[in-house]
């Protein structure tokens, strides 16, 4: 899905999508009004102004995804024990009922936010947005967004995030990403969580997940830890300071890069 | 599943463009939808009834026109038919590939009768 501006037009596309003129008639003589119009546009649009305040206040959003017990919210506790005295981190929640992982993440003295969605299966970019305004975003270099754990509805919706991270453990099948290809195809990283349990499982093979993921036409890392033992932890946190200071970078250049309409008289 | 909340949101553009034409009633809605999407086409044509009901679109037609997965190939440039989790080249199997169509999820026109 388009994770802009929501049209989903490309020039390879257009011409499966363009028909007719903008007010033609269909055969049975009604009016019929041409649209084109991603069907989340709204969505989209929130999820733009969501980015724009992240980007404001140079926070990099990092939204968190996999099945429930994956390890989404122990990926956390790992990182906030690892970071908190390097990066300020804040955590935005969602989850069907309960305040049981916000107050998991509070418990290591971070700012979290819990979303509890009813029965709605994903976070949208409106659900974010509310949450954003509890959250003092001057005072935030990165803001980690655990979505409802779900391999299908999550990778549907922007929420104006940076990068996906999607976790795949071990005790799951390691051709997870061939049976939900829209999540996968959509991970700028996939984590192969509970490292430490591939020693007795003989049926996880972190290369065929690997595999998979390329045939989505993927390129994402792939990352092997243990969130529980430690091990991996490394090569995620010096990751995640690579995207903080490509953000950086990026925010100084646009803020030094001359006003254009300054030359143009 | 999610498929209540793209209808919601399917609804609200409906109800936009009938407004803006004065529109009576809505008779046909017509979706492009591509295999990676995320939307299950049933699921749709089973919330839509749901997600209308009441409104200017009560009783309309729901018509999805499945879009071609195809692929380009960034190593020979073949632009081949692809699976949703093989996305590879139909030539050369590099799996270096771009999407051409196929994540499509388009409200493409909407049929009315107006007032």
């Amino acid at each position: 899905m388009c994770d802009t501006c929501g049209c989903n037009i490309t020039p390879g596309n257009k011409h499966l999508v363009e028909a007719g003129g903008k007010l033609a008639h269909s055969a049975d003589g009604k009016a019929a009004v041409d649209v084109l119009h991603g069907l989340l546009s709204e969505n989209d649009r929130q999820a733009a102004h969501n980015r724009d305040h992240l980007d404001k206040h140079g926070v990099l959003a990092v939204n968190l995804m996999s099945s429930p017990g994956a390890g989404k919210t122990a990926l956390l506790e790992a990182t906030i024990a690892a970071l908190k005295d390097e990066l300020r981190i804040a955590v935005i929640e969602g989850d069907l009922e309960t305040e049981n992982d916000a107050e998991r993440i509070r418990a290591h003295g971070v700012p979290a936010i819990q979303i509890t969605t009813g029965s709605a299966c994903h976070l949208d970019a409106h659900m974010v947005h509310d949450a954003l305004h509890h959250l003092d975003l001057s005072q935030i270099d990165l803001l980690f967004i655990e979505n409802v754990g779900n391999l299908v509805c999550p990778a549907s919706f922007d929420l104006g995030h940076h990068r996906n991270v999607v976790l795949l453990s071990t005790t799951e099948g390691d051709d997870k990403p061939a049976k939900y290809p829209v999540m996968f195809r959509a991970a700028d990283l996939l984590l192969l969580t509970k490292s430490d349990l591939l020693a007795v499982l003989d049926d996880f093979v972190p290369a065929r997940a690997e595999q998979h993921l390329r045939r989505l036409a993927n390129a994402a890392p792939v990352l092997q830890l243990s969130a529980r033992k430690g091990a991996g932890l490394q090569d995620w946190l010096d990751w995640l300071r690579a995207e903080i200071a490509a953000r950086r970078e990026a925010r100084q250049k646009f803020r030094a890069a001359p006003k254009l309409s300054g030359v143009l008289k | 599943m999610h498929e209540l909340s793209v209808c919601q949101a399917l609804l609200a553009q409906v109800e936009n463009v009938a407004r803006d034409n004065n529109a009576q009633r809505v008779d046909r809605v017509i979706l492009r939808i591509g295999p990676l999407a995320g939307i299950e086409s049933r699921l749709l044509q089973d919330a839509f009834p749901i997600a209308c009901a009441g409104t200017v679109a009560a009783g309309a037609e729901l018509v999805i026109e499945e879009l071609p997965l195809v692929v380009r190939c960034k190593n020979c440039g073949a632009e081949t038919a692809a699976a949703p989790n093989r996305l590879i080249c139909g030539v050369c199997g590099d799996w270096h590939t771009q999407l051409v169509s196929g994540d499509e999820l388009l409200l493409a026109s909407v049929e009315l009768t107006k007032s």
